[in-house]
């Protein structure tokens, strides 16, 4: 079991509010996807779930507990992060930085062992990346470190992942190859995921569950095909848009109207719609 | 199924980075032996590791041997294991032990504490030296005889390790000013000007006081001749804490490598790790420093040289560094020993003639925080 809730949070650097008042709850086993415009709070309401930034109000809570009371260790081994551009030292195999999402259930006295070498294997094997195992991670494209570093969150096995823009930088294929990994994590797994996206058409095909962000508040939240509407992308991005079915996934898909392709034809009909 | 998708992957990618096709990943080579590679390479670790034992071993042998009266090896056996009072080749011998073990202190001291430093600023640039802490420490050295009349190491070290945490910490506090934080280029720069402001204090307080300078040339600048066991004594409990601290802490300092929020999220109280690591550090520097003065480079030069051998994983850069350091700085010394007879050469000023060109290497190839 691992619910992660947040009550009333606010969080704020410095004197800057950024996320306020909010509440919210990650569905278990589920994939989450949080939306919204450049600077509506979602990087940071991620990092408030992920406790790499304390709330200046309210709580984040992991099956019930403070996550900011909780032993570091001890959370860790439940709750997986990856941030948005991690860097990896210079020269570092595949298989090292893979392991070194071990860190939280080794000990001072308890180092490397065999369970570890098992979740180093899975974590390759699920991420298609055994075969780079012994590269340098400055060698690799992309998108298969991309996959490298997704492997090495696995690794630390936990039931929640909380990831912060996984696919920025990737090109449509890559992106599309990280979220179905993504997802298969879910399906075979059942790991709790949280991802911040900024392909509005990519959350709604890959999500179970949208929260969509404005201001630092939540506008609205539920499935994709609930939540994500021509409304909503006004509202959330200030964006003219028509939505209709995805022709593969049946999810709502973005068509942005913009100011120079629209027929008069269309226009008109987007008008009767409204 | 899965290798044809890596290979495809591969092939969709740029391109530019890998050598795309079958040929480039050759996953079938490496499986069988895979769980025996990554043994097979913690033995070949060690073997390095205990030929580099071997090496400062033979070094610090050469160091008893090598002077202005150059002895065969078999005296320095005969003066250890069986020695004779009356022969004054032994009481030469004898002479030069505190020399040399001092190097040995004072070289893994350093080493240790360049390695760490670099680990837990994630800067590739750290060094005692350079950062400021050995100037922080020589200076409260030379304030500690000119104010307060202190002559004794005992007296030296707590001010050494005053002079050495406050540098720290006055380098850190200006190179974090500013949107970006403390970067590799900015915590350099920093720690240089600090650095020649306190050797200029210090050369001020030394020119205005006779009293001070012939106290102070006891303590001469990088140099690890002329000290005696009532020296070394007192700095040994120091310096075993600071390396128990440093050395216990390789896995702390492998989950900071990877960015403050991946450590966090890997469950690592990152402030707590850097105030631990650096406590280590200052108790290692500040010994070293009050044993032997400044000595520069060491802790640059030797951590990055450890690398070419252990990767980036702190677990084998920390041992490494420990073992190599000493090596290099009691080579240095037999080296300014000879070179200028019947003078010598602080080893101090020999290190820096190292460590100067891979410093401008290191500056040059701009690569800040990969490390």
């Amino acid at each position: 079991m691992a619910i992660l809730n947040a009550k009333d949070l606010t969080l704020q650097y410095e004197q800057r509010k950024v996320v306020e008042g909010l509440s919210t709850e990650i569905p278990e086993g589920k994939v989450t996807m949080i939306v919204g415009a450049n600077a509506c709070g979602k990087s940071t309401l991620l990092r408030g779930l992920s406790r790499l930034l304390k709330p200046a109000g309210g709580a984040v809570t992991l099956d019930g507990k403070d996550i900011h009371t909780r032993p570091a260790r001890e959370l860790a081994r439940t709750l997986g992060l990856l941030p948005q551009h991690p860097t990896a030292p210079d020269g570092i195999t595949v298989r090292d930085l893979v392991g070194r999402g071990r860190y939280p259930h080794q000990g001072f006295f308890r180092s490397w062992s065999v369970a570890d070498d098992a979740a180093v294997q899975r974590a390759l094997e699920a991420t298609d990346t055994f075969g780079l195992a012994e590269r340098s991670i400055d060698e690799l494209s992309g998108g298969q470190r991309q996959r490298v570093w997704i492997a090495m969150a696995l690794a630390q096995e936990t039931d929640v992942l909380l990831l912060d823009e996984p696919t920025t930088y990737l090109d449509l294929a890559h992106q599309v190859e990280v979220l179905d990994l993504v997802t298969d994590l879910n399906r075979s797994r059942g790991t709790t995921v949280a991802i911040v996206l900024h392909d509005l058409n990519l959350a709604a095909r890959y999500a179970d569950h949208v929260i969509a962000m404005k201001g630092g508040r939540i506008v609205a939240e539920g499935p994709a095909i609930d939540v994500v509407t021509e409304e909503l992308v006004f509202n959330v991005f200030g964006l003219e848009s028509r939505v209709v079915p995805d022709p593969i996934s049946g999810t709502p898909l973005i068509v942005p109207i913009g100011r120079h392709h629209a027929s008069p034809v269309s226009t008109n009909e987007l008008e009767i719609a409204s | 199924m899965k290798l044809s998708t890596t290979t495809t992957v591969q092939g969709r990618g740029s391109g530019t980075l890998v050598p795309a096709g079958p040929g480039g990943i050759s996953p079938d080579a490496s499986a069988p032996g895979r769980g025996s590679g990554s043994r097979g390479t913690a033995g070949r670790r060690t073997a390095w590791l205990l030929a580099a034992v071997v090496v400062l071993a033979v070094v610090s042998a050469a160091s008893l041997a090598i002077g202005a009266r150059g002895l065969p090896l078999n005296t320095v056996w005969d003066a250890l294991t069986n020695f004779n009072p009356e022969d004054g080749n032994h009481a030469v011998v004898i002479a030069r032990i505190p020399r040399t073990v001092l190097g040995l202190l004072a070289g893994a001291a350093l080493g240790l504490a360049g390695a760490a430093m670099q680990g837990v600023a994630r800067n590739p640039l750290a060094d005692p030296g350079i950062l400021g802490l050995n100037a922080g420490a020589a200076l409260a050295v030379v304030v500690g005889i000119y104010v307060f009349g202190i002559g004794s190491l005992t007296g030296y070290i707590w001010f050494a390790f005053i002079g050495a945490a406050a540098a720290a910490v006055v380098v850190y506090a200006i190179a974090s000013r500013g949107r970006d934080g403390a970067t590799p280029v900015k915590l350099a720069l920093a720690g240089a000007a600090l650095s020649a402001g306190l050797f200029s204090l210090m050369n001020v307080i030394l020119v205005s006081s006779q009293d001070t300078l012939d106290r102070f040339r006891f303590w001469q600048v990088g140099s690890i001749g002329g000290r005696d066991w009532s020296v070394l004594l007192p700095a040994l409990p120091f310096l075993a804490v600071g390396a128990v601290i440093v050395l216990g802490g390789g896995r702390v300092l492998n989950s900071l490598a990877l960015g403050d929020d991946i450590a966090r999220g890997l469950g690592q109280n990152v402030g707590l790790a850097r105030g631990i690591t650096a406590l280590g550090i200052v108790l290692l520097c500040g010994s070293a420093t009050a044993l032997a003065g400044p000595i520069g480079f060491l802790g640059l030069v030797i951590p990055h040289a450890v690398r070419l051998l252990t990767g980036p994983d702190y677990r084998w850069i920390l041992p490494f560094s420990l073992v190599s350091a000493p090596i290099l700085l009691i080579t240095a010394d037999i080296i300014g020993r000879v070179i200028l007879l019947p003078g010598e050469v602080p080893a101090g000023i020999m290190t820096a003639i190292v460590g100067a060109p891979v410093f401008v290497w290191l500056i040059r190839r701009g690569k800040g925080a990969g490390l």
